[in-house]
């Protein structure tokens, strides 16, 4: 075409003009830590299986949990999920729910017979582990990974600590669990069981591990003073719990009062109920919204028809009587004694007042410190003895089974720098993706039917497990509630909301690249990014 | 075939023969009849294929010829007067667009006082809008030049306005020769546009253009007329050769070999004009006459030539460019640069008075008798135009001058002030 | 309402512009790696401008809905003079600029040339602001409507002049301060007219189909391309795109301002075929006037130097008549 001068133009030809002079600032694309990820105590990274399992991509997304965490199908049952506490979504609606979805994957695992490749070579060392519960299990796993060689020394007759012990068959059905332990084994962990380790100095004299880590867990239970006519009456929740486990089946009576406000007390009460007992009271000497339990296990038991007596503290116990004293808040939420007293009639009291750590085995270990109760541990885990790593409810912390876990990790990486003579350094922490950072337009709104069946799947009863998982497509429906904070999910926002084309579109997985030789600053993206996932920063001039 | 028609339907027909594809019609007396003489065409199938649009303006039917042009259509439109004022706008982007189509204007007087009668104010506005101007002396012409007038649009890439004086012409009936189908066939080629918009080949046409460009786009367009100037003729020795007779070129000189004085003028009245050039000749005067045909591009060197060695040349105009006088005059006189002799301006016919043999005969030999004043007003009424500033002299609030001129000479009735 | 495909409940569902976890046949043109970029970088836009914007989510919809088949005629103003500065141009496709008031004729001219050469596959657009459409070219685009021309016109609203420097134009809103209409004096900033609804006037021509249309809701705005590009005859689409240069917004802020005129009332998105109102956008998350008032400087004298609860009344209760008329309150939003 012989086209007139100037006034008919070839098309696209403003590309020579680098509109990006303009820019006094430039987007940049971040990742922000998602308070999911921020809040677990294993350290998952919550928002990246979830963003593979809302591809329908379990097993990546199972995959991802298992880089933090060798429990998927425990943990979902289990964990007390601080990460939906955390959740953004909980001010748009109801946080994800994170957990359901962890077992979902967990489960799936189980099912497809999903496996962890040990891809490290050997390296030659041994680490001994004291304790097969959640925090020895996971310290196990992740040595094994990084190609050492884990020896676990159980004293007890299986595996699983707490999770076995603590936790009822009807929040943690057995075979889920055994099948998750069976799969570490299976990686080339060594559990020894029975095999208490009475002197650590000793055991470590005889026997040459490379590094040791303690992970022995908190069971005695702790007594209150309580003068008691007929002390058979009495007995701890704990044992109460471990004793069921290994087949022994205790004669709590009709009537059962449950003293004590944790989660233990909780699974103590609802134990009670389903080993017989008519009627099940939680004494507690504050009130429900000072209930270390949570919330939710609370509002199970209470389904479940425990009966609860706030603001009293048990004093004495004669024949079947139980002397009980009313308490008072008093200005700082401690209970105060009363001076007023009443009477309860049971045939028995669980004690669910706290555990202690069994420090026995360690008073010969050189340098290892002990404060109020437990073993003292430096950021690394590493307790006063070098090499002697400790984790779990024996160290100063929330005694949980996540956090356990995320001892066994944390624990496992120190090992592994330490038996390499280097240090190990955790990756900086991303800023955190607050709430104040996303863009919340942009989330659909939950449709009023789905909402409720996924509550209903998530909560349902079976005599079995009381919660029962998510199907495929309720799991995928919820994953899909996650708003991938701080993180591209690729929704391409950027891309279509620049007027100037200046966001380059990379290809699915691969997220986008700005142009700057076009990108006039305007900060579109930034503000319409539904994640948080861009920032605008001065342009260096 | 020669018929005994109406102009506007000579016209009409014969930008039928052009095969418009796009046609838009808004009506303003006096262009009407050619207008609807197509839509009766395209309506009843001859005239196809082609899209007949009516327009809701002048402003709309020139635009609507621009976005037709610009996808390759050959696109035709008429207007006149208030209409082509209306459409100004579009008139300079038609051309500055480089976009090839014919507009026929219907010559007739501007407004106010409004006035449907001809003249050649209305085109002469747009003298300078970038359109080539061709004036029809004959129905003849007139039909004729839009024949020529497509090719030499789509030649050159620019809109091209046939002007036909209004009433005159366009409702005059004559005897025409409409050539036929075959004829125009042979001589107007498939409209080949130089620029179009198709999706095939994208191009943004109507840029923005600044200080760094803009003279020389200016200067482009010009140059292109000035190459008109040598196609013009061109295409009339060609359309002699297919249609066997002289129509369009430059300028039409008439017994101007010898002349003392050559009378220059554009359009129709170039017919009395040769009358009376006859009768002076008769009489032994050596006086000849020139019609325009091409105002836009004016041909300089050819008017140049044709007025050789004449001692006066006399324009007889039917626009006044208020405040000076002619328009032709005063583009005549750049041709007659460097050389001797007088320019006679005489401004005749407005809105449509009647240019008499006679009062042309008068003038010419007042200005043969060098008694005629650089700029005159043929037939003006000095008593009427006296007694109205007279009356503005005493009363401030004299009335629509109109108004009083016509109480004045009697054509309304006196009312009491 | 009939309107652009929903996805169900997803992470974003189809606010977003594009949702990796969507079948590639229900994503969105912007999404697509290989759209056109109808109107491409190096445009000389405002930062932020809402009418780039705009331009190119209609256009890159109208070439998918076309293969790449259209012509475009362009009224002059800020979308004509910022994308075509000689020697550039950002557009792809044909296009056209020819005068301020005469798109809509232009545009009737492409589609005879396009009729009469048999071209049916190339289809036709019109596009300006809403001075060359509201005001100079209202008459073309009366005519247009009424001949039912095969053309889709496109105004990308900004309320205002503003390629001359943000004066008042028959779509600048009541109180809103304008180069023509200074924020000065007893009732500063634009009169409290009832304004020139062009949508529900095209409406009145009983041209196929009619919408409106914000650079906020990109999936509906491509579906009502989508949709006119799928009708022969003249249609109308009327989209609303902040100007953060005349509205004193911010930059960043130009789809949240034109979100916000769309939840509060005073846009309302919907869809008319033959005359009659058959869809509309209802409002998700129900604001005050007050609310999409404020992000912009040009209702600053509304708020200071004390508030003006007369007019800002007046104007919310525009919003309340829209909501009314148009049904625009959806199921569980609140009144």
């Amino acid at each position: 075409m012989n086209k007139p001068f100037a006034i008919t133009l070839d098309v696209g030809s403003s590309l020579a003009n680098k509109t990006g002079s303009w820019r006094t600032e430039r987007p940049v694309y971040v990742d922000r830590l998602p308070p999911c990820n921020h809040a677990c105590p294993a350290g998952e990274n919550i928002q990246q299986w979830l963003y593979h399992a809302e591809e329908g991509n379990y097993e990546a997304a199972w995959r991802e949990i298992m880089r933090n965490n060798p429990l998927p199908a425990v943990m979902g049952r289990a964990c007390y999920h601080p990460c939906e506490g955390a959740c953004n979504r909980a001010q748009l609606d109801r946080p994800v729910g994170i957990h359901a979805i962890e077992r979902f994957l967990g489960d799936e695992a189980i099912r497809c017979g999903w496996k962890m490749p040990v891809e490290a070579p050997s390296s030659g060392k041994n680490v001994l582990v004291v304790g097969a519960g959640p925090s020895g299990l996971s310290c196990g796993y992740h040595l094994t990974l990084m190609g050492h060689q884990a020896t676990i020394y159980e004293a007890g007759p299986m595996a699983g600590g707490m999770m076995r012990f603590g936790i009822p068959k009807y929040r943690l059905p057995r075979d889920i669990l055994d099948a998750e332990i069976r799969r570490i084994e299976e990686m080339g962990v060594a559990i020894r069981l029975d095999t208490k380790v009475a002197d650590l100095a000793e055991t470590m004299r005889t026997h040459p591990f490379d590094a040791v880590f303690l992970a022995v867990g908190a069971h005695l239970a702790k007594r209150a003073y309580l003068p008691a006519g007929d002390a058979s009456r009495i007995l701890d929740a704990i044992g109460l719990l471990h004793n069921l486990e290994t087949g022994e089946k205790p004669l709590l009576g009709r009537r059962v009062l449950v003293y004590g406000g944790g989660n233990t007390a909780m699974d103590a009460a609802r134990t009670a109920k389903r080993l017989g007992a008519e009627e099940t009271i939680v004494v507690y000497r504050r009130t429900r919204e000072r209930m270390p339990a949570h919330d939710f296990e609370v509002q199970e038991a209470m389904e479940e028809g425990i009966m609860f007596k706030w603001l009293s503290t048990i004093k004495a116990e004669s024949g079947g009587t139980f002397t009980v004293e009313k308490m008072r808040l008093d200005d700082k939420g401690k209970p105060q004694p009363t001076g007023a007293f009443e009477t309860m009639e049971a045939d028995s009291l669980i004690l669910a007042l706290g555990q202690d750590v069994d420090l026995s085995f360690l008073t010969r270990v050189e340098g290892l410190e002990i404060e109020d109760g437990v073993v003292k541990v430096g950021p690394d885990m590493m307790t006063g003895c070098r090499g002697v790593f400790a984790g779990g409810d024996m160290v100063p912390a929330e005694r949980t089974i996540t956090v356990a876990v995320g001892h066994g990790k944390k624990a496992a990486r120190n090992i592994d720098a330490y038996l390499r003579g280097a240090t190990y350094a955790p990756p900086p922490k991303h800023e955190l993706a607050a709430f104040d950072k996303l863009n919340p337009w942009y989330y659909a709104d939950a449709s009023p039917t789905v909402q409720p069946i996924l509550d209903r799947a998530r909560r349902e009863s079976t005599f079995e497990e009381v919660v029962s998982g998510l199907d495929e497509s309720n799991a995928l429906f919820e994953a899909r509630r996650c708003l991938s904070c701080g993180n591209c999910f690729e929704c391409d926002n950027c891309y279509g909301v620049c007027p100037d084309n200046a966001v380059i579109k990379l290809g699915r997985g691969n997220r986008f690249e700005f142009n700057y030789d076009y990108c006039k600053g305007c900060g579109l993206c930034v503000q319409e990014c539904p994640c948080g996932a861009i920032r605008m920063e001065p342009e260096q001039i | 075939m020669l018929k005994q028609v109406e102009g506007s339907v000579a016209i009409a027909e014969s930008v039928a023969l052009c095969r418009p594809e796009v046609i838009c019609a808004y009506p303003i007396t006096p262009q009407t009849h050619i207008v609807e003489a197509l839509s009766r065409m395209v309506k009843d199938g001859r005239l196809h294929p082609c899209e007949y649009i009516n327009v809701e303006s002048e402003f709309a039917a020139l635009s609507v010829a621009i976005g037709a042009s610009a996808c390759g259509a050959r696109a035709y439109t008429a207007t006149a007067s208030q209409g082509i004022l209306f459409m100004a706008e579009a008139v300079y982007n038609a051309s500055g667009l480089g976009l090839p189509m014919v507009m026929t204007v219907g010559n007739r007087a501007i407004g106010a006082p409004i006035n449907i009668w001809n003249d050649h104010t209305d085109s002469m506005a747009l003298r300078d809008a970038g359109w080539i101007q061709l004036y029809a002396e004959t129905n003849q012409e007139a039909a004729d030049l839009h024949i020529q007038a497509f090719r030499l649009s789509e030649a050159i890439s620019l809109p091209v306005m046939v002007c036909v004086d209004g009433f005159i012409l366009t409702h005059a009936y004559e005897r025409v020769d409409v050539p036929t189908q075959e004829q125009v066939d042979a001589y107007l080629p498939r409209y080949e546009p130089r620029q179009v918009l198709d999706p095939a080949e994208p191009v943004t046409i109507g840029a923005m253009v600044g200080p760094e460009a803009f003279m020389e786009v200016r200067y482009l367009a010009h140059h292109r007329q000035m190459e008109a100037i040598g196609l013009i003729p061109e295409l009339a020795a060609e359309f002699h050769a297919v249609f066997g007779r002289d129509s369009g070129g430059l300028l039409h000189a008439y017994r101007t070999e010898d002349a003392d004085t050559v009378v220059c003028a554009l359009g129709s009245v170039n017919g009395t004009i040769k009358d009376v050039v006859d009768e002076l000749r008769d009489d032994g005067v050596r006086i000849g006459s020139i019609s325009l045909c091409s105002f836009r591009p004016f041909p300089m060197a050819a008017l140049a030539s044709a007025i050789g060695t004449a001692k006066r040349v006399v324009t007889i105009e039917k626009s006044l460019s208020i405040g000076i006088g002619g328009n032709l005059s005063h583009n005549l006189r750049m041709a007659l640069q460097g050389r001797g002799g007088e320019v006679h301006t005489v401004i005749a016919g407005l809105g449509g008075r009647s240019i008499t043999r006679e009062s042309l005969r008068r003038v010419f030999r007042e200005a043969i008798e060098n008694r005629l004043e650089p700029l005159s007003f043929l037939d003006l009424d000095r008593g009427v135009v006296e007694r109205q500033l007279e009356r503005e002299r005493q009363v401030r609030r004299s009335g629509p001058a109109a108004e009083a001129i016509l109480r004045d000479i009697g054509a309304v009735a006196a009312r009491p002030v | 309402m009939s309107g652009p495909a929903q996805v169900k409940f997803y992470q974003t569902g189809t606010f977003t512009i594009g949702n990796r976890l969507l079948d590639v046949s229900v994503r969105s043109v912007q999404a697509d790696e290989n759209r056109s970029n109808s109107l491409t970088s190096g445009h000389r836009a405002c930062q932020g401008c809402g009418e780039a914007l705009g331009a190119r989510y209609a256009l890159d919809t109208a070439m998918r809905a076309t293969g790449n088949r259209i012509v475009v005629a362009n009224a002059t103003g800020c979308l004509e003079v910022f994308s075509t500065p000689y020697p550039e141009s950002s557009w792809q496709m044909p296009w056209l600029h020819s005068l301020f008031g005469n798109a809509p004729a232009v545009a009737t001219g492409m589609a005879a040339a396009m009729k009469v050469k048999g071209r049916t596959d190339v289809r036709v657009i019109a596009q300006g602001g809403d001075g060359g459409t509201v005001d100079i070219g209202f008459g073309c685009l009366s005519g247009m409507f009424e001949r039912n021309d095969d053309v889709l016109y496109i105004c990308y609203d900004n309320e205002a002049y503003m390629n001359t420097g943000v004066q008042r134009s028959s779509a600048t809103p009541p109180a809103a301060r304008t180069a023509t209409t200074p924020a000065v004096g007893g009732e500063p900033g634009n009169v409290m007219h009832q304004g020139k609804n062009v949508p529900l006037i095209a409406m009145a021509h009983g041209i196929p189909y009619v919408a409106t249309a914000t650079v906020a809701d990109l999936r509906d705005l491509e579906y009502k391309v989508d949709r006119a590009m799928g009708i022969h005859g003249a249609r109308y689409l009327h989209v609303h795109v902040p100007c953060p240069l005349g509205w004193g917004s911010a930059p960043h802020d130009t789809v949240k301002v034109a979100r916000l005129a769309v939840e509060c009332g005073l846009f309302p998105v919907f869809e008319a075929v033959d005359g009659e109102v058959v869809g509309r956008r209802t409002i998700r998350r129900r604001v005050a006037t007050d609310e999409y008032l404020k992000l912009q400087s040009r209702f600053r004298h509304l708020f200071s130097p004390k508030r003006d609860e007369e007019r800002l009344a007046a104007i919310q209760a525009i919003a309340d008549r829209n909501i009314a008329r148009f049904g625009l309150l959806g199921e569980g939003v609140p009144a």
